[in-house]
């Protein structure tokens, strides 16, 4: 009973700030609301006993992708209404699309039924005495560690590319260049003069 | 198994995915809205794929998840990253104005 209330206030919430996110005017607020979407979401997994990717959605995308994107709505200096200028033209093939989409997904859900063999295709039957985090690091790193390094190497070079498109080299700056520091000899820098008293150089 | 029946999830899902889609097509212009909208789109997929994984008792629906946040989270640090240099290059970061790769 408690557990039906909560998933229903989380799903309301989850809906109408998703709502907000495709419907507000500024993109902070969108970018505030769909942290809140993504708190909301972390409670349906909760909800569905996956606790682990609960936390790790709060951390992952609340802690690190929404902030990453406050910082780019609020560095880059847009007019933003300019840019919702052309709303009301589009609203009615989002709309169309969406009814499209919404119908289709009912149909698959009116006749859809769980396959007998289901429970036998199971590839990592979860077990009942330890916990969801203890259960899920058990398979990812032994039966699905491709899975996890591979995980692993997308961030590695989504990190790198990102690194390299923000790289901004400015011509106008003077930089500390270490290599050329270190690399420069004494010879170069000066030379002994032998001055004679009273005539000078 | 589910205490909440797995219809509601999937209810909830498809929901999430098809306001996804119509936020894409609403906010053409604004690419920030678009690359929110994606995201909204792969927190449904991951719904789905976590509410199949309690509703089967396999944790391999949860392993997927994992793929999917990790993959979401360097599309969105690629994709700001690339609006980033394209409003240094530009000074806008209009939709309709991103086509000089068209040839």
């Amino acid at each position: 009973m408690v557990t039906a209330l909560f998933f229903y206030m989380f799903a309301a919430l989850l809906l109408i700030s998703a709502l907000m996110v495709i419907s507000l005017r500024n993109p902070v607020h969108s970018a505030l609301f769909l942290i809140l979407a993504f708190f909301n979401g972390a409670g349906l997994f909760l909800l569905a006993g996956a606790e682990f990717l609960a936390m790790s959605l709060i951390i992952v995308y609340v802690g690190a992708v929404l902030v990453l994107f406050l910082f780019v709505v609020m560095m880059l200096d847009i007019d933003f209404s300019e840019l919702r200028a052309g709303m009301a033209t589009y609203l009615p093939t989002g709309l169309f699309i969406g009814l499209v989409l919404i119908a289709e997904l009912a149909m698959i859900f009116g006749a859809w039924i769980t396959s007998p063999d289901a429970l036998k295709l199971r590839g990592a039957p979860a077990p009942n005495d330890i916990t969801n985090t203890e259960a899920l690091g058990r398979i990812i790193y032994t039966k699905y560690v491709y899975f996890f390094e591979m995980a692993g190497m997308i961030l590695l070079v989504a990190m790198i590319g990102a690194i390299v498109l923000s790289l901004h080299h400015r011509p106008d700056v003077r930089r500390q260049k270490p290599a050329e520091q270190s690399a420069r000899r004494r010879e170069e820098s000066f030379t002994l003069v032998d001055v004679k008293p009273g005539e000078g150089i | 198994m589910l205490a909440i029946g797995l219809e509601h999830f999937l209810t909830v899902a498809a929901i999430l995915f098809t306001i996804g889609v119509f936020g894409i097509f609403v906010n053409r212009k604004n690419v920030i809205v678009i690359l929110m909208s994606i995201e909204l789109m792969l927190l449904a997929v991951n719904i789905n794929l976590v509410a199949f994984s309690a509703h089967l008792d396999d944790l391999v629906g949860q392993v997927f998840t994992l793929l999917i946040l990790t993959v979401a989270a360097a599309e969105a640090a690629i994709g700001l990253a690339i609006l980033v240099t394209y409003y240094r290059n530009r000074g806008s970061i209009a939709v309709d104005d991103i086509n000089s790769m068209k040839g």
